[in-house]
């Protein structure tokens, strides 16, 4: 069983739903065509390349290669992760931090994965580790996103509650517990809610692929749960990770909170 | 207990020497903004400082922040509640002594929210002083208090002063209480920390 392969005509007819989506958008005077065809452009352009590279790189099985883009695509991560803060102040090392914590966590998940789960030969085989890599490192990416971003916003408006703590003798971890479990909480959720809710309301987009790719229903779901739960494991220790390594950042070695180390504007 | 201040560098003020003899209390009074409060969170280790604070000898920097704010407790003007209800805030709930102020009991179930201000101030002495400090910083302790409970608490810091040979440093505007509480007496003017000759004059 092979997929039906798509023609170039048979894309050009599907972009002509995103060309009506903006004639619409004109006619309606809603401003939104000229992103529309941007983003358009990009998906059209991003994917094609990743294609190319993608071949490229399953036409190999040197893991150099593989640990090239796995690298690339952590830095890409990392600098997602520092721009999606949107607090105010944020510590200075966001992009370390989100890089150890990424490459940490996801990293191991992935080989575990590759080398005991599913047991392919050799386990290093682009066609494996790097889609697999990319799915862990997405959803990691926007837990640590979201729990930096609950971090900092919880800093800023506690404040006094961390230096009341302080003050009366609790060690910079404990200052700080509540606030770590209420971000670890808050960049779960949509983990999982996406556990929760698999096959009832969503069809996940890779078993879905699969069964297009013609993958009997059963064997997609079988990958479909393994990647759901390497995806929370390695969500979860991501997260837990950089809240432990950002918290650190926010105190000094007399574990005094400093706010002045914090800078306005993550957004460098 | 002595705390000894040596050329104490606080942003804004000009080095602090300064020595508490054990159980005695010194008071420092100040415009608002002379830098009083930056003072005393200084010498609580909660902002890098410049100089050397000791303990008996004890240097701040040779022991662990955490360790040091547990000796050296400070009360600041504005207290914080992280928990719904007082008694969350305690380590033994059971065996505070609340009547020495005035306080029923049932304050410590109550959200601390609904409390009055007093209250709250009268609570955070209790938790100031629940893991026996050995140097008291008050930051204005009796602010919110009438005259009655502002009696009770400097009995209270008084009485745990002479038990504990606790040095103590107190800030407030009320220069009759100052007079009251303090042996010796400080004002910071223009960045300088001055030693005020008998009675803080008016």
């Amino acid at each position: 069983m092979t997929v039906h392969a798509l023609s170039h005509w048979d894309l050009m007819a599907a972009g002509l739903l995103i060309i009506l989506l903006g004639a619409t958008s004109i006619w309606l005077e809603l401003g939104l065509q000229r992103q529309l065809f941007v983003a358009a452009l990009r998906t059209a352009g991003q994917l094609l390349l990743v294609g190319f590279v993608l071949s490229a790189l399953f036409a190999t099985t040197n893991p150099l290669w593989v640990v090239l883009v796995g690298t690339l695509m952590l830095l890409i991560a990392a600098r997602e992760v520092v721009h999606r803060q949107t607090s105010r102040l944020a510590y200075k090392p966001t992009f370390a931090t989100a890089f150890v914590a990424l490459l940490l966590s996801c990293a191991s998940v992935l080989v575990l994965t590759l080398l005991v789960f599913i047991g392919n030969q050799p386990w290093y085989a682009p066609r494996y580790a790097i889609p697999i890599f990319g799915m862990l490192l997405g959803n990691a990416m926007t837990g640590v996103a979201l729990a930096l971003n609950t971090l900092m916003q919880n800093v800023l408006t506690r404040t006094r509650e961390i230096e009341q703590r302080l003050m009366l003798g609790e060690s910079r971890q404990l200052a700080v517990v509540d606030i770590q479990r209420a971000s670890i909480r808050n960049a779960m959720i949509p983990t999982i809610n996406a556990m929760a809710t698999a096959g009832v309301v969503s069809l996940p987009g890779m078993m879905t692929g699969q069964i297009l790719a013609g993958t009997p229903p059963l064997e997609a779901v079988k990958y479909q749960i393994l990647i759901m739960f390497t995806i929370t494991a390695s969500t979860g220790f991501a997260i837990m990770l950089a809240l432990r390594v950002s918290t650190r950042a926010l105190f000094d070695e007399r574990q005094r909170l400093r706010m002045d180390r914090l800078h306005r504007d993550a957004r460098t | 207990m002595q705390l000894r201040l040596n050329d104490l560098g606080v942003a804004g003020l000009a080095a602090v020497t300064l020595s508490v003899e054990p159980g005695e209390c010194v008071s420092i009074e100040g415009p608002s903004g002379s830098g009083k409060t930056s003072l005393l969170r200084a010498v609580a280790d909660l902002d890098p400082h410049g100089g050397e604070i000791y303990l008996n000898g004890d240097a701040c920097s040779a022991m662990p922040g955490p360790d040091w704010r547990r000796r050296v407790a400070l009360l600041p003007a504005e207290v914080v509640w992280w928990r719904d209800t007082a008694r969350e805030h305690f380590k033994d709930p059971a065996a505070l002594p609340t009547a020495a102020l005035q306080l029923d009991a049932a304050v410590l179930e109550q959200p601390v929210g609904e409390l009055s201000t007093g209250q709250r101030q009268r609570l955070a002495l209790l938790r100031l002083v629940q893991h026996e400090p050995a140097v008291l910083l008050l930051d204005e302790p009796t602010a919110a208090l009438d005259e009655a409970n502002t009696a009770r608490v400097e009995a209270f810091v008084q009485a745990y002063r002479e038990q504990h040979a606790a040095p103590v440093v107190w800030i407030s505007h009320d220069r009759e209480q100052l007079c009251r509480v303090a042996s010796r007496h400080y004002a910071l003017n223009d960045g300088a920390l001055e030693p005020l000759s008998g009675r803080p004059g008016p």
